[in-house]
C-alpha cells in the first residue's frame, strides 16, 4: 500500500506549491512525531505531513489527493486514544493545528466560532472572563482539539448532565473529497434537511474534513460541590450510582475507582482517598445555590442509605479539586505501577457495574495481567487500565485480548465497544462483534455516499466484511492468528 | 393505575411489505398516528401504516432509558414515564387532529415514531435538548429490506456513524423506523406558571438576560405584549426562583410589573405544544415557523410585510424558546418570509395553511442539496422511502 515513487513525486510537487517548505514535512526526523496518537502501540511513518492554514489550502490539498488517489489522515493534536490518526503508510497527514484562532464569541446567543485547531480547554479560558464555558471536557482537555473533539464525539466527566461533543455544537464547516466547502448545521437550534452535523460527529474523518466549528457555550454554575463517597462492597457502590439516579438527581459528574485505581491515585496526588475502601464514588453537583443545597441532601441521604461506609462533602475550591486530582491523574498514577497500560473504554448500562467489574477481575486472572477501574459510572463509561509490560515478549498481545475479551463482555450486556475513545486503529476487530454484515453495509453505503474512493482515513473505525468474516473464523483458534504474514484488510 | 401499552411487534410482517415494495419498485408512505399529514409535501404511495406496531420493547427507570417500538402512542409513552416520574426531555408535540366522522372531538394518536422522523420538538426544547439531543439508538428497516440496528441504550457510545441522529428529522426518507432508544429526565416535582406585560423588543431582551441566569425555566412564549414562563423544580426552589425573577426585573427592566402567578396553566402549555392555542387555530393565514439564532431582534421587516395585508391589527407573532422558534401568521409571499429569516441567520418552514404546491421546507445550497441526493441514493438505493416528502427528488 505504500505509494509508487512516481505518484509520489508529482504529490509533493503539487503540496509545494500550496504550502511554503516549512509546512511540507517529508523527512524521516520530520515525520517521526506524527508516526502515532495518544494509542503509541501503534505507529507508522506517512508519506508527508503537511500543515496548512487556510480553508483554500485545504481544499487544494483535498483535490491533489483526490486527483492522484492518495489517501488523507487529518489530525488535530493527536492526543486520541484508538488510533484513529495512525498515519496510513500511503498517504498524507493534513494536520489542522495550526487552524489555531477563536474567530469569535457571541454573548448575546451563548456560542463562539472557532477553529478545528484550537485547544478544547483554550475555548473555556477565552469565554471565561465573560461567565460562559465550553462543556464538554475530555480529560486530555489541556491539549486536544476541538477539531479533533468533534471528529471523535468526545465525552469527558459531565457526559451525564451536559451531553457529548454531539449535543454542544451547532454548525460545523468540512471540505469534502471532492474540495467542496460545506456548511453542516446552523446558527439556530435545528437545520432544514438531514441532519449531517450529526452524522459527521464522530465520523473519525472518514467523511470530511472539519475547518470551523461553532460550539455552543453555558454559563458556569454558580456553585458547585462534591461529595466522595467510600464502601465496602463495589456492588454496593454500583448500587449507589443506581440510587441516586432514581431520586431524580442528575450529577454534573459521577466517577467510580475500584481498590486498585484508588491505591495508585492516592500515592501519586495524595488526594486524601480512604485505603480500606473497595470503591470510592465520587460525585460532583452543581447549578444554582439553593438549587445544590437541596441536591446535596437528598444524594447524601441516598449515599447512606446506599450502605456507604464515609462520606465527604468538599465545600472549598481548594478541597474539591484535591477530591479530583486523584481522579484526574489516575491514568498517570496507574502508569507508575507497571511499565505499559493499556486504556479501554466500553460503555455498559448502569445496573450492570457489579457484574462487569467482578467478570473482569476474573478475565484478569485468566490473562495473568492487573488492572485498575476507573470510570464515569453516571453514564456506564468504563475505563479499565491494564498493566502490561512490553518489553516482555506477548504481554502486549496479551493485554489486547483482555482487552478484546473486555469490550465484547461491554457489547453482551447491552453496551458499546467504546464510549468516547472511538474505533480508530485499535478496536475495529471488535467492530465485528457489536455490528451485523447489514448493519457494516450500511456504514460503508453511508462512506460512499461522502468518500467513493475510500480516500479519507481509509481503515479505521469500519471493518471490511472480508476481515469479519475472516475473524469470526479465527476466532475457533482461541483468537490466535493463523498465518500472521498474510496481509488482512 | 398501570399503564397498559399493547405489546404487538409486526416488524415481520413490514419487513415483508418493504421487501415487496423493493421488487415491486413502488415507492412506500410511511405513517404513524396520522397527527403530522400537513408536514412536508405531499406525494403519492402505498400506505405502510406502523400504528399497531406498539409496545416496550425495555425500560429500566434507573438507566433513564426506554426502547419503544415506531407505533406506540405519545399519549400512552408518556403515562406510563409519569408513573415513574419521569418524562421525554423534549416534549414533543401531539398536534392532535380532528376526527374524520364530522364531530368536533380530536383524536390524539401521535406516535413515538413520527416524533422522531419529524424531529419535531416542544416548549421545553430549549431548556432541555431536542429529539435528536436525546436519542441513543434505533432500530430500522433499512433500504435493503434489512432490519439493522444503531446506537444502543447507553449515554455513550462512539462505535460506526451516528445513523441513530440522522434518523430524525429524515422525515422518513431514509429508513423505517421500529424503534427507538431515548434518554429520559427525572420529572421535576412542581411547575409554576409566570407571566408579566412586555413589548416585543422588551421580551427579547429579557430572554437575553434569562440565557444567564440559572433559573429553572423549562418553556418561555411571548405572545399579544405577554411573557408567560414555565419553572419547574421543588416548591421550595420555585419560592426562591420566583423571588429571584422579580429581582432580576426590578433590577434590570425597572419599567415592567412584577411576574404573577398563573393558576391551571397546564393547559395552556399543552396547548402551546399541540397547537390548539388561538395563535394556530385560525385558518384565515399561512402560519410559518421560523428557526432563528435566539437573540435577533424583533421582526420589524416581517411586521412590516404583515402590516400590508393586514386588515384589523391582531398578534401576528408567537414567540418560544427565549427567542429561537418564532411562529408567524402572515399572507406575505414564501420567498419574502424565506429570504428575511435567512438575513437573521435562520430558516423559515412553512406549517398550516399550505396549498398543494407549498413546500414544508426552505431550499437547500446546490452543493449541500447533491450530498443529500447521494447520501439517500447509497441509504434507499430503490427509493422506496416517502419519495419527495421533505424535498422533490430526494
Amino acid at each position: 500500500m505504500h505509494l509508487d515513487s512516481n505518484t509520489k513525486n508529482r504529490l509533493l510537487d503539487q503540496l509545494h506549491q500550496i504550502v511554503s517548505s516549512d509546512y511540507l514535512l517529508t523527512t524521516k526526523e520530520d515525520l517521526t512525531p506524527y508516526e502515532c496518537d495518544g494509542l503509541s502501540a501503534y505507529q507508522r511513518l506517512p508519506v508527508a505531513v503537511i500543515l496548512p492554514d487556510t480553508i483554500e489550502q485545504v481544499q487544494k490539498i483535498v483535490q491533489a489527493c483526490s486527483q492522484l488517489k492518495v489517501p488523507i489522515v487529518a489530525r488535530g493534536a493527536g492526543t486520541g486514544l484508538s488510533g484513529g490518526a495512525l498515519p496510513h503508510e500511503g498517504g498524507i497527514i493534513l494536520g489542522l493545528s495550526r487552524f489555531n484562532k477563536i474567530i469569535s464569541i457571541d454573548t448575546d446567543n451563548l456560542t463562539a466560532v472557532v477553529q478545528p485547531g484550537v485547544r478544547n480547554l483554550a475555548i473555556t479560558e477565552a469565554a471565561r472572563p465573560f461567565g460562559l464555558y465550553y462543556a464538554p471536557d475530555p480529560s486530555s482537555q489541556i491539549a486536544c482539539s476541538i477539531g479533533g473533539n468533534v471528529a471523535e464525539n468526545a465525552g469527558g466527566v459531565h457526559c451525564l448532565k451536559y451531553g457529548l461533543t454531539v449535543q454542544n455544537i451547532q454548525q460545523i464547516k468540512i471540505v469534502t473529497i471532492d474540495g467542496t466547502v460545506l456548511t453542516l448545521g446552523s446558527e439556530t437550534f435545528d437545520t432544514p434537511g438531514y441532519d449531517l452535523l450529526a452524522l459527521m460527529t464522530g465520523s473519525e474523518g472518514m467523511l470530511g474534513i472539519i475547518v470551523e466549528i461553532v460550539v455552543k457555550l453555558l454559563p458556569k454554575p454558580h456553585a458547585v460541590k462534591v461529595l466522595m463517597a467510600s464502601f465496602d462492597k463495589v456492588e454496593d457502590a454500583g448500587n449507589a450510582v443506581a440510587e441516586i439516579i432514581a431520586q431524580g438527581v442528575i450529577p454534573a459528574g459521577l466517577e467510580m475507582m475500584d481498590k486498585p485505581a484508588i491505591h495508585a491515585a492516592e500515592a501519586f496526588a495524595k488526594a486524601n482517598y480512604p485505603l480500606d475502601a473497595a470503591a470510592i464514588l465520587l460525585c460532583e453537583l452543581d447549578g444554582d445555590t439553593d438549587q445544590l443545597q437541596e441536591q446535596v441532601l437528598v444524594v447524601e441521604e441516598t449515599l447512606r442509605n446506599a450502605k456507604a461506609s464515609k462520606i465527604v462533602i468538599a465545600t472549598s475550591a481548594e478541597d474539591q479539586a484535591k477530591l479530583w486530582a486523584g481522579r484526574k491523574s489516575a491514568f498517570p498514577a496507574v502508569g507508575r505501577l507497571s511499565p505499559d497500560y493499556y486504556c479501554m473504554d466500553g460503555t455498559i448500562p448502569r445496573k450492570q457495574i457489579a457484574y462487569v467489574l467482578q467478570k473482569i477481575s476474573e478475565l484478569s486472572d485468566q490473562h495473568g495481567l492487573r488492572v485498575a477501574n476507573v470510570f464515569h459510572a453516571g453514564d456506564g463509561n468504563l475505563h479499565p487500565l491494564i498493566l502490561y509490560d512490553a518489553n516482555e515478549d506477548g504481554e502486549l498481545k496479551t493485554a489486547e485480548r483482555f482487552g478484546a475479551d473486555i469490550l465484547e463482555l461491554c457489547v453482551n450486556v447491552g453496551g458499546t465497544i467504546t464510549g468516547e475513545h472511538g474505533v480508530g486503529h485499535e478496536k475495529i476487530d471488535q467492530m465485528c462483534v457489536q455490528f451485523s454484515d447489514a448493519e457494516l453495509t450500511q456504514f460503508f453505503a453511508v462512506k460512499s455516499a461522502f468518500d467513493p474512493d475510500s480516500l479519507l482515513n481509509p481503515g479505521k473505525a469500519i471493518p471490511t466484511l472480508h476481515r469479519c468474516a475472516e475473524l469470526g473464523a479465527m476466532h475457533v483458534h482461541n483468537g490466535e492468528l493463523p498465518h500472521p504474514e498474510i496481509p488482512r484488510f | 393505575m398501570q399503564t397498559q401499552i399493547k405489546d404487538n411487534d409486526i416488524s415481520e410482517s413490514l419487513q415483508k411489505q418493504v421487501k415487496n415494495a423493493i421488487s415491486a419498485k413502488k415507492p412506500l408512505c410511511i405513517q404513524g398516528g396520522k397527527s403530522k399529514l400537513f408536514f412536508g409535501n405531499r406525494f403519492s404511495a402505498q400506505l405502510l401504516d406502523l400504528s399497531q406496531h406498539t409496545g416496550i420493547v425495555s425500560y429500566e427507570p434507573t438507566e433513564l432509558c426506554i426502547t419503544v417500538r415506531a407505533g406506540t402512542k405519545l399519549s400512552e409513552l408518556e403515562a406510563l414515564l409519569a408513573e415513574h416520574n419521569q418524562i421525554l426531555p423534549f416534549e414533543p408535540p401531539h398536534y392532535p387532529h380532528p376526527l374524520e366522522d364530522g364531530s368536533n372531538s380530536t383524536a390524539d394518536t401521535a406516535t413515538i415514531g413520527g416524533a422522531i422522523a419529524t424531529g419535531i420538538s416542544g416548549p421545553r426544547r430549549a431548556y432541555t435538548g431536542s429529539a435528536r439531543d436525546a436519542i441513543l439508538g434505533v432500530e430500522i428497516i433499512n433500504g435493503d429490506g434489512d432490519i439493522v440496528s444503531f446506537g444502543g441504550q447507553v449515554m455513550k457510545n462512539v462505535a460506526g456513524y451516528d445513523l441513530s441522529r440522522l434518523m430524525v428529522r429524515s422525515q422518513g426518507t431514509l429508513g423505517i423506523i421500529l424503534s427507538v432508544s431515548i434518554k429520559l429526565l427525572p420529572k421535576p416535582a412542581n411547575d409554576l406558571t409566570l407571566s408579566f406585560s412586555a413589548s416585543q423588543d422588551t421580551a427579547l431582551l429579557f430572554f437575553q438576560a434569562l440565557r444567564v441566569q440559572q433559573l429553572p425555566v423549562t418553556a418561555s412564549v411571548w405572545y399579544d405584549d405577554k411573557v408567560s414562563l414555565r419553572l419547574s423544580a421543588s416548591e421550595l426552589i420555585l419560592k426562591t426562583s420566583h423571588k429571584r425573577l422579580n429581582t432580576l426585573l426590578a433590577e434590570k427592566f425597572p419599567l415592567l410589573k412584577p411576574a404573577e402567578k398563573e393558576v391551571n396553566s397546564s393547559l395552556f402549555w399543552q396547548d402551546i405544544r399541540d397547537h390548539t392555542h388561538p395563535f394556530f387555530t385560525q385558518t384565515d393565514k399561512p402560519v410559518w415557523r421560523l428557526s432563528l439564532p435566539p437573540a435577533t431582534k424583533s421582526m420589524t421587516q416581517i411586521d412590516d410585510a404583515l402590516a400590508q395585508t393586514q386588515d384589523k391589527p391582531e398578534p401576528s407573532q408567537l414567540i418560544e424558546w427565549g427567542g429561537a422558534q418564532r411562529w408567524i401568521r402572515s399572507r406575505s409571499p414564501a420567498n419574502i418570509i424565506h429570504s428575511i429569516a435567512q438575513s437573521h441567520g435562520g430558516y423559515a418552514s412553512f406549517f398550516y395553511q399550505k396549498r398543494e404546491e407549498d413546500q414544508t421546507f426552505p431550499e437547500l445550497a446546490p452543493e449541500l442539496f447533491k450530498i443529500h441526493q447521494q447520501l439517500k441514493n447509497k441509504m434507499d438505493p430503490h427509493g422506496i422511502f416517502n419519495p419527495n416528502k421533505m424535498y422533490k427528488g430526494l
